[in-house]
């Protein structure tokens, strides 16, 4: 069971790609299908991450939800960039600090990570079971749990609901 | 329609060029990594987006959604993977910087 | 009218080229050299796109396509190098 979702998943994230690079006519459709079905027949082992997503409809409602908040922390995130850098004194005052996080899926740890990095004054270093460390370029907070609540806090919510 | 593609384009070029200022200004790896990685990421996409709204009848859109997608994806990836390396070899943080973790943490663990 | 735009965007663009090559010839060491590479790929990649939408040739949009791959996985090569040797 567990295998034919991590095939189904991986079929369907192939096939994709393969329709948005070429022409739409049958031949190249049937040979498509061919080939993405014997890639994902032999690389099945690796569809297991893509597998770790729900399907349910409050996990896709929450993923579009997701979208909107990333795409405002990103334009947030540049409008920070450009006033630290264009002016004259860099007000800066970085350092690494280091936060938990409760996601238990690796999936959903990778678009954390990622997340995080294209949010406001941070960037992840490096990541050790469920702990982060992430470089942030005006510390302010004290502790762990503040620091979590601080970075992590506005993702987790509806990254919870997204995966396993 | 034009007109809305070119002027996004042009924002697009001055985030471009935010992110280089900044990869040129901070005083650090971890600063210069921060600036260049977000300010690209979004200067690339608007660049694209605009020029893909300004030349609707020769550009094919579908190549050029692949491309967004693929840069929004593995800019981050490959910027955590330089910033975990410059970490590793002990690059010097900036003065300015107040605490580190993670160096704290690897030496605890040393005997 | 429009194209004035265009070739201003893409003047702003070379000078952004200019100013990370800049830091890849000053750098201090080796990492802070990568960075400016990464970032003059991305530039250069959408200066890519430009050229191809400009002329009307829409094959170099592959070129950029392939491009980014390639630079997407030096980097990473680049970097695991640094972490622990080859």
């Amino acid at each position: 069971m567990k295998n034919i979702k991590s095939f189904v998943f991986l079929f369907i994230f192939l096939y994709i790609f393969w329709l948005l690079l070429n022409p739409w006519n049958w031949q190249a459709l049937l040979a498509g299908a061919v080939i993405v079905a014997l890639i994902s027949g032999i690389f099945r082992k690796y569809g297991e991450i893509l597998a770790q997503f729900k399907l349910n409809p409050k996990s896709i409602l929450y993923s579009l939800i997701y979208i909107f908040v990333f795409l405002k922390e990103l334009i947030k995130s540049n409008l920070d960039v450009a006033q630290r850098v264009l002016s004259p004194k860099l007000p800066i005052t970085p350092g690494i600090v280091k936060v938990k996080t409760n996601l238990n899926s690796d999936f959903a740890k990778t678009i954390l990570a990622n997340s995080i990095t294209l949010t406001p004054g941070t960037l992840s270093v490096d990541l050790k079971g469920k702990f982060l460390y992430i470089h942030w370029i005006n510390v302010t907070t004290e502790g762990i749990e503040a620091t979590s609540r601080a970075i992590v806090g506005k993702f987790e919510k509806y990254l919870e609901v997204m995966f396993d | 329609m034009q007109l809305v593609g070119a002027i996004i384009t042009l924002i697009g070029s001055i985030f471009l060029f935010l992110g280089a200022l900044g990869v040129f200004r901070m005083p650090d790896v971890f600063n210069r990594i921060q600036a260049g990685t977000k300010a690209t990421t979004l200067g690339t996409m608007l660049f694209l987006i605009g020029i893909t709204i300004g030349h609707t009848d020769v550009v094919p859109t579908l190549k050029i959604i692949i491309l967004i997608l693929f840069i929004l994806f593995t800019n981050p990836l490959s910027s955590h993977a330089l910033a975990r390396a410059a970490h590793y070899i002990k690059t010097p943080l900036a003065e300015e910087t107040v605490r580190d973790d993670l160096a704290k943490d690897e030496d605890r663990k040393e005997p | 009218m429009t194209d004035i735009i265009y070739a201003i965007a893409t003047y702003i663009a070379l000078a952004a080229m200019v100013l990370a090559f800049l830091r890849f010839i000053l750098g201090p060491k080796a990492v802070d050299r990568v960075v400016a590479l990464d970032s003059l790929t991305i530039i250069s990649l959408s200066l890519i796109v430009c050229i191809a939408c400009m002329s009307g040739r829409t094959i170099y949009i592959d070129i950029a396509l392939v491009y980014g791959l390639i630079s997407f996985v030096g980097i990473v090569a680049i970097a695991r190098y640094l972490e622990r040797g080859v």
